[in-house]
């Protein structure tokens, strides 16, 4: 049977892996490399690599820390932050990443998630958003969720998968670094409105916050957290242990 | 020394990644004469049938492949590469695959119910149908990394283990010395690399 995935995100800038606390007060956690093995020996299915880097020069420290992870992994990795155009894509999967996600690349020329998904296949071709509730709707913000930009975002989720988006990843700006769990209305919204693979993230707290996700979201297929793993807060193999206990899916 | 064949599908890099963390020397090529030197065969693969069937023809490799494989060179097709060792590919048209096994390569969507996502992507457990010397690591249940659309059926004697997705999806596929994997071993943690040391380890 298919199991739920466990992802931990590593969100890294200056070489280093940093944790986001509502998108504010980055601090350093440690070695992307090595926290990339460790999870990948202890349990985790997928890993992503958020590169939070401005500058050219930190955008070639990131490349080499990648190319060099993805020598010691041998589980999927995604890489996601400062995906602008295909060439983007190439440089990246190049380095060995499994999947790139777009996020206000796909925002600033919605045209790129088609020309991605035409060229390396939809597999490889991930949607993030990071959503906030504005009244009765979900809008999609920008710039590290500091800039609404207008777009209904359940709209903008399956307008992406139309052009080629193969799976999704779901960021919730209001439960995000609030540790009180995962955003459940968003993420069924989001679950009804398309057929591909959908990530939640944002709101993790505890083990027991991704029980109630894949209890409450059974279409849900992965639960993505940076934080609470990189502190120790959730162990994933005693995670993974406590879901299947549960009866959801998980590898052991 | 194991060739990984080069025929300008897919990304090898994390393939030459897990057989060096192995131990196992590996040569990306598309060198008829270094195929033929080597000990034992990777096609890989990612992407379309017909795109991958024609590369194949077109370079020739397809046809050097095959003849190094019916000499009893090992041969393991990894993914689409796994599914290029069949008969026939459905997928986007009508297309021919090396034909070292039979069976043909069709929607996974004509066997799985409604409502079930596609491709079939994430960690799925294996389930055994014969021993194959590639999965001697193995243990039934253990967890390996599948994105695929498409899936070989009426693979008769060469089936070796599947998978559950809805339906029984081939998974693992052994006949003599050809081998296939429709998971990314170099993809699924320690249990992957297991089945690559197993097939480095087979011997013509």
């Amino acid at each position: 049977m298919i199991t739920k995935r466990i992802i931990p995100c590593l969100d890294v800038k200056d070489g280093r892996v940093v944790k986001g606390t509502n998108f504010t007060g980055l601090a350093d956690v440690s070695s992307p490399v090595e926290l990339a093995r460790y999870y990948s020996e202890n349990g985790a299915d997928e890993l992503v690599f958020y590169d939070i880097t401005a500058s050219v020069e930190d955008r070639k420290i990131f490349t080499g820390i990648l190319t060099e992870t993805m020598r010691q992994v041998f589980i999927p990795v995604t890489v996601g932050g400062g995906i602008n155009t295909v060439a983007d894509f190439d440089r990246v999967l190049k380095c060995g990443a499994d999947k790139v996600s777009v996020n206000s690349g796909a925002i600033n020329r919605p045209e790129l998630v088609e020309e991605a998904a035409k060229l390396y296949g939809s597999q490889c071709v991930v949607l993030s958003a990071d959503v906030k509730r504005c009244g009765n709707v979900y809008r999609v913000f920008a710039k590290g969720g500091r800039v609404d930009t207008g777009l209904e975002a359940i709209e903008w989720i399956r307008r992406c998968v139309g052009s080629g988006a193969g799976e999704v990843v779901v960021n919730s700006i209001d439960t995000d670094g609030v540790k009180k769990g995962f955003d459940i209305s968003l993420l069924k919204a989001v679950c009804d409105a398309v057929s591909v693979p959908v990530i939640a993230s944002g709101g993790a707290g505890k083990a027991s916050d991704f029980i109630d996700l894949f209890r409450e979201v059974p279409s849900v297929d992965a639960g993505l957290a940076a934080s609470v793993f990189h502190f120790g807060e959730v162990n994933i193999r005693e995670l993974k242990k406590l879901m299947s206990d549960a009866g959801i899916p998980a590898r052991l | 020394m194991t060739a990984i064949i080069d025929y300008g599908v897919g990304n090898l890099f994390s393939l030459t990644s897990s057989l060096r963390a192995i131990g196992a020397d590996s040569v990306v090529t598309a060198d008829p004469e270094t195929i033929h030197e080597a000990d034992r065969l990777i096609l890989p693969g990612v992407g379309a049938f017909g795109d991958a069937s024609l590369k194949l023809r077109e370079t020739g490799l397809g046809d050097t492949v095959k003849k190094e494989a019916l000499g009893g060179k090992p041969l393991l097709g990894i993914c689409l590469g796994m599914q290029l060792l069949f008969e026939t590919g459905y997928e986007f048209g009508v297309h021919p695959g090396l034909g070292l096994l039979k069976g043909s390569v069709r929607p996974i969507s004509e066997v799985i119910p409604e409502g079930l996502k596609i491709p079939h992507i994430g960690w799925n457990s294996l389930r055994f149908i014969k021993e194959s010397p590639v999965t001697r690591y193995v243990s039934e249940g253990d967890y390996v990394y599948f994105v695929h659309s498409y899936h070989a059926t009426e693979c008769e004697e060469s089936l070796a283990a599947v998978t559950e997705y809805g339906a029984e999806l081939a998974a693992v596929v052994s006949l003599g010395s050809v081998f296939g994997c429709q998971f990314h071993p170099e993809k699924s943690g320690d249990v992957g690399l297991s089945i690559l040391k197993a097939f480095v380890e087979t011997k013509r």
